[in-house]
């Protein structure tokens, strides 16, 4: 006999479920978590490196770093001065809300302040699995061109921070920053923005501020 | 791009409720996919006739029910689908919007055999 069951779930309702676990581990050590989203050399681990150097005496930090293969990101953060654990995902292009779990159990919680999960460098996939983070923060690069926000539009729209980077290349390479801000603006008003440069430093100050007071407010 | 996780969601969510109504095969399934989700149907195709071998699912038909993205401008409340190469309200040209619909990804229904 042929029957109809009507299921209704989300199929990323696993994920889901592991996200809010990971987002209560989170609270009850009271730390603040980042997921930093972008394409490969936009800059995510120059960028966890700085904040690293300018926050080390402030902020007890630790990076978990999200990889196809090598351990090659964990390095640069512990070289900085940090905790850090890698995850290599063995060939998937995102962490998800499982392997952050298993990365939580590898670490004492309560000797952090804030965790960054670096993700893997991918515009499209991470966009859809929660790891159960206080904030998602998506980094830019000038090279990449004007048209992102247009051609990723997953991405742009789930972030609540947009980190704009490389903006010493903006002489150097054609990129339409009022086009840019419009595609942002259309996807996710009234989203917070820095536009720095890791490698001169300008604009560094005002992301440190922001990702300062979100670990400093413990609500 | 990340098809096969996908797959696998797919596949344990419909074995879990076959299971519960004691199913002896899984013959449709009924996804619902926003035109918005980056989902290729024709890979979830490719790993579903793999990781599904053996199991109660086996040959059971995924059917893909695809939901167009509707936008509301937020300056005109105009409501549209956007057009392939701009999001922008095609009254008052505003890019200010709200996405009403397109975002689906869930598993509606399931067809077994008891």
């Amino acid at each position: 006999m042929t029957n109809k069951i009507l299921v209704v779930e989300k199929i990323l309702s696993a994920n889901d479920r592991i996200a809010v676990e990971n987002q209560s581990i989170f609270n009850a050590a009271g730390v603040k978590s980042f997921n930093i989203m972008a394409s490969p050399g936009a800059g995510k681990t120059s960028l966890i490196e700085q904040t690293i150097k300018i926050l080390l005496n402030t902020i007890k930090l630790a990076v978990i770093d999200g990889d196809i293969a090598t351990n090659i990101d964990a390095d640069r953060a512990q070289a900085a001065g940090a905790f850090a654990v890698q995850i290599n995902t063995g060939g998937e292009c995102h962490l998800d809300a499982v392997m952050i779990n298993s990365a939580l159990k590898q670490m004492n919680l309560d000797l952090f302040d804030a965790i960054i999960i670096e993700n893997v460098g991918n515009l499209v996939c991470p966009a859809s699995f929660q790891l159960g983070s206080h904030k998602s923060v998506l980094i830019a690069s000038i090279p990449e061109g004007d048209d992102k926000p247009y051609k990723y539009p997953g991405m742009y729209r789930g972030v609540d921070a947009l980190v704009i980077n490389k903006i010493d290349l903006l002489p150097y390479v054609p990129f339409n920053m009022d086009y840019f801000r419009k595609g942002v603006e259309t996807l996710n008003p009234g989203i917070v923005t820095f536009p720095l440069s890791c490698k001169t430093g300008e604009g560094l100050e005002n992301w440190i501020k922001w990702i300062t007071e979100i670990v400093r407010n413990q609500n | 791009m990340h098809e096969l996780s996908v797959t696998e969601s797919i596949l344990e969510i419909s074995l879990r409720h076959a299971n519960n109504s004691n199913a002896k095969s899984i013959t449709n399934i009924y996804l619902v996919i926003g035109q918005l989700a980056s989902i290729i149907d024709d890979s979830v195709q490719f790993y579903w006739d793999i990781i599904s071998k053996g199991t109660l699912a086996d040959g059971a038909v995924l059917n893909f029910r695809r939901i167009p993205t509707t936008l509301a401008c937020l300056d005109c409340n105009n409501q549209y689908s956007p057009g392939d190469d701009s999001l922008d309200c095609p009254k008052c040209k505003g890019h200010h919007v709200k996405i009403l619909s397109g975002e689906e990804f869930y598993m509606e229904a399931i067809d077994i055999e008891t």
